[in-house]
């Protein structure tokens, strides 16, 4: 046990050495370390550990996409696709196109006009046709003849979940730009199981503004308001409302949308140069503008309502043709609102409702506090442990104690070098294993106690001591490391952040409190050569 | 240097006859924690149940709780639990579970933000909704599950049959304990609290280990001799480790429960229980069933020399 390679001893300083460099950033303030990391190469591992949201404070909100919303913008394009094919077919119908739910179903009295628009709607199913390879791509909907001239369309299963990933990678993408709109640094966003997103933003102390970022479909519609004797089930009835919500006008608004916010290329709020109230003004992208210019050529005098999520912000009458493919939406804001619609304008919409399902929000204040406190905690648990060390092993627990403190140094430099989240629970982690990382100690001390009350040599206790003693503290050690592994896929933010913490201080208690304790004991035995065991 | 050891050296303590003690000792602490978990149950966070936590901070003086409880009644959310803590500047304000699924959730939040104005200082807010916490339920049942099995088979290639039965039935034994602890303390249940559990099992095994592996090491060294005298032999020579382990490591969770601030108040609490538990039981519950079990047929030969 007492030759050391000097490799080996080499590498054990060495180690050391590297780890309390590996957290020196930890302890710089931002701008200094900032500065001294733009002098290194960009290989140099100078960052400071990285900051769960319960200790730097910020808002974890995780987001469901509503799977039966997207099912329903489905339905309603599939609406939209059969009135096209059977106008364009000129195939008669009797009663208006349903649809509820996952179906869409219409009357064509007619056989042969039935046979007809089948085959046609079939094709339509299938929009990437027959392959090359003879392939045929899964039918998107399918086409049912049902007795009594009944046409019914039902989506499948793997349409409408390939529709649900479309809009979680959608969704994502909407909410990145409508987070990055906030000004906040580093949000984290991303997708969680099926149809969820998590978005993490750190520092954040207003939620309420995130949150209504987040929770806005910001579906922007241009639709006609519809003349006495329309049909009505082509009609939504739709309200207007006032600053506090309540319903002031309710208008019977065409269900065929002529203008989408997804035309729009600009969004920015500005003042109205007459009445001076708040404004958001927008601009079409070309095909939007055309669109625009033709609906409302086309239908002067009449009121166009402006409709978002389902809501109608104002329903102006059409004074004149539209054609500069820009235009300006009033509609009693604060200024606040209307720089927030434009955000979301410029965002674009979600493509479907966004519920959060979990919400985690922690203030700056308390973040700080939990440090303090976890800190305190530390020292506290440190000071009692080394103290205690002392006083049992006298030198031996200075060469404990001297282990400790590299110890908790490589958990820290792991931390880092991982680039894990320090969470407060990982702060309680490490000072379990202040604790516990002693124990490798205790063990291996207790054992060369013992050997030497046999009446064993010196060297001999020693060397039976730390031999004996490191099968336990492998067998021990690990039944807490499968603990670890098992929090750690199993547990989400701080629980993850306190297995990390765990099995990081197991590992390096087994290079500090073995190896190290060992090399210490080496170099005192050469260097003072005693006669009795001091423990 | 002053010296002192919690641990006489060259004790023999007759472990084994305190059985007749400790056996119906921890047979009536586990029939009152299965009682108790049955009749009480667990105090469930909003982890689990679901619900609305925040956390609040009076910006002047101190925190009206009677108020605060009375907005319950005022904004028809049912039960508000209301904890004030400190220096009862700083509360918790607990709403439960509202019907309406998780879009009902929301709009608590901001109904409590209108109705205390602007005295309180939000300084947490957690919303919890059903279906997360169902999940939640899910994954926390699994982990410990996961854990209990990760478990036994290490203990099944690590030991003789005999040993590892006496473990998994110790390692039981604190869990069950541990249980009972959470319902009769009405200490907040929550996914920490499970994290607190595992870690809880790892610990105790870890004791467990350590006696069980110098057991085994005495049935080699001394084939003859009886078996109680092996435990009691083996539990003394590690009964200062054990000792000296188990207080630093309660050392460092005193520091923690007393200065780590509430939130993991209770995590610290329950480890300290579980930490005491797993030492008692790894030397009087683990060790004597070995005396029923029989010692193992043969020790296996060693693997570390020696």
């Amino acid at each position: 046990m007492f030759r050391f390679p000097r490799w080996k001893i080499a590498s054990i300083i060495a180690m050391t050495v590297l780890a309390f460099l590996v957290i020196v950033p930890s302890f710089l303030a931002k701008d200094v370390r900032e500065g001294i990391a733009k002098k290194l190469p960009s290989w140099a591992p100078f960052y400071s550990v990285v900051l769960g949201l319960d200790l730097q404070g910020g808002a974890h909100i995780l987001l469901e996409v509503d799977a039966a919303d997207v099912a329903r913008t489905q339905v309603e394009a599939l609406r939209d696709d059969v009135r096209r094919i059977l106008r364009e077919e000129r195939i008669r119908i009797t009663g208006g196109i349903g649809g509820s739910g996952r179906t869409v179903q219409v009357r064509v009295p007619d056989a042969a006009d039935r046979q007809k628009a089948i085959a046609r709607l079939r094709m339509q199913a299938q929009p990437g046709g027959v392959n090359a390879l003879g392939a045929t791509t899964p039918p998107t909907f399918e086409v049912r003849d049902t007795a009594d001239g009944l046409v019914q369309l039902t989506l499948t299963d793997p349409a409408v979940l390939e529709r649900v990933r479309r809009a979680v990678d959608q969704t994502i993408e909407v909410i990145r730009r409508r987070v990055d709109a906030l000004g906040t640094t580093e949000p984290n966003i991303q997708r969680q199981g099926a149809n969820r997103v998590l978005v993490q933003v750190p520092g954040l102390e207003d939620t309420n503004r995130l949150k209504e970022l987040l929770g806005t479909t910001a579906r922007l519609e241009f639709r006609l308001v519809a003349d006495p004797g329309y049909n009505p089930g082509d009609i939504d009835m739709l309200n207007e409302y006032d600053r506090e919500g309540n319903p002031t006008a309710s208008y019977p608004v065409e269900k065929r949308v002529m203008v989408q916010g997804e035309d729009l290329t600009d969004a920015q709020p500005g003042f109205d140069q007459r009445s001076g109230e708040p404004v958001v003004n927008f601009r079409f992208n070309l095909r939007g503008g055309q669109r625009f210019g033709e609906v409302t050529s086309a239908n002067v005098g009449k009121p166009f309502a402006i409709v978002l999520d389902n809501k109608v912000i104002s329903a102006p009458r059409i004074l004149s043709p539209i054609t500069g493919g820009s235009g300006q939406i009033s509609g009693r804001f604060t200024v606040q609102q209307a720089n927030d619609l434009s955000v979301l304008l410029r965002a674009g919409a979600l493509p479907a409702k966004l519920t959060i399902v979990e919400e985690r929000t922690v203030g700056p204040g308390l973040g700080q506090d939990s440090i303090d406190a976890g800190r305190t905690a530390a020292y506290v648990a440190a000071t009692l442990v080394v103290t205690y060390m002392l006083t049992t092993y006298g030198i031996f627990g200075l060469f404990a104690n001297i282990a400790l403190l590299v110890h908790i140094v490589m958990v820290f430099a792991g931390l880092v070098l991982l680039q894990a989240t320090l969470t407060l629970p990982g702060i309680a982690g490490i000072v379990l294993t202040i604790g516990m990382a002693v124990d490798a100690n205790v063990l291996i001390y207790e054992r060369i106690r013992e050997e030497g009350r046999l009446g064993r040599s010196i060297i001999s206790a020693l060397d039976a001591g730390f031999n004996r003693a490191f099968s336990t503290i492998v067998d021990s050690q690990s039944t807490t490391m499968v603990v670890a592994i098992i929090l750690y896929f199993l547990g989400s933010g701080p629980v993850r952040g306190f297995a990390v913490s765990l099995a990081l201080g197991i590992v390096t208690t087994i290079v500090t409190a073995v190896t190290m304790t060992r090399l210490m004991i080496a170099l005192w035995y050469r260097w003072s050569r005693p006669t009795r065991i001091p423990i | 240097m002053l010296r002192f050891r919690l641990a006489p050296d060259n004790v023999k303590l007759g472990f084994m006859q305190l059985r007749s003690v400790t056996y119906p000792l921890s047979a009536l602490l586990s029939i009152l924690s299965v009682v108790a978990f049955l009749t009480l149950g667990l105090n469930y966070g909003i982890d689990f149940a679901g619900g609305t936590l925040m956390e609040l901070r009076a910006k002047t003086g101190q925190a009206d709780l009677v108020s605060l409880r009375a907005l319950g009644d005022k904004l028809q959310l049912g039960e508000v639990e209301v904890q004030a803590f400190g220096e009862n500047q700083d509360v918790t304000v607990r709403v439960r579970l509202q019907p309406g699924g998780d879009a009902a959730q929301q709009e608590i939040v901001q109904k409590i933000r209108v109705a205390v104005g602007d005295n309180y200082e939000f300084r947490r807010v957690e919303v919890v909704g059903p279906r997360v916490s169902g999940e939640l339920v899910q994954s926390g049942t699994l982990g410990v599950v996961l854990s209990i099995l990760a478990v036994l088979t290490y203990l099944w290639f690590r030991y003789e049959w005999q040993l590892a039965v006496a473990a998994v039935i110790a390692t039981m034994h604190d869990l069950l304990l541990t249980m009972g602890f959470f319902a009769i303390t009405r200490l907040e249940f929550n996914i920490t609290s499970i994290a607190a559990i595992l870690t809880i099992v790892g610990l105790s095994l870890n004791e467990t280990v350590v006696i069980l592996d110098r057991i085994r090491e005495m049935l080699r060294k001394y084939k003859r001799m009886p078996m109680p005298e092996i435990i009691d032999t083996s539990i003394n020579a590690v009964l200062s480790r054990t000792i000296m382990t188990s207080t630093t490591t309660l050392m460092a969770l005193a520091a923690l429960a007393f200065f780590g601030g509430h939130v993991i108040q209770s995590f610290s609490l329950a480890m300290m229980f579980g930490m005491v538990i797993g030492a008692y039981s790894s030397i009087f519950i683990c060790s004597p069933i070995l005396i029923y079990l029989g010692a193992p047929s043969q020790a296996e030969p060693e693997k570390n020399g020696n």
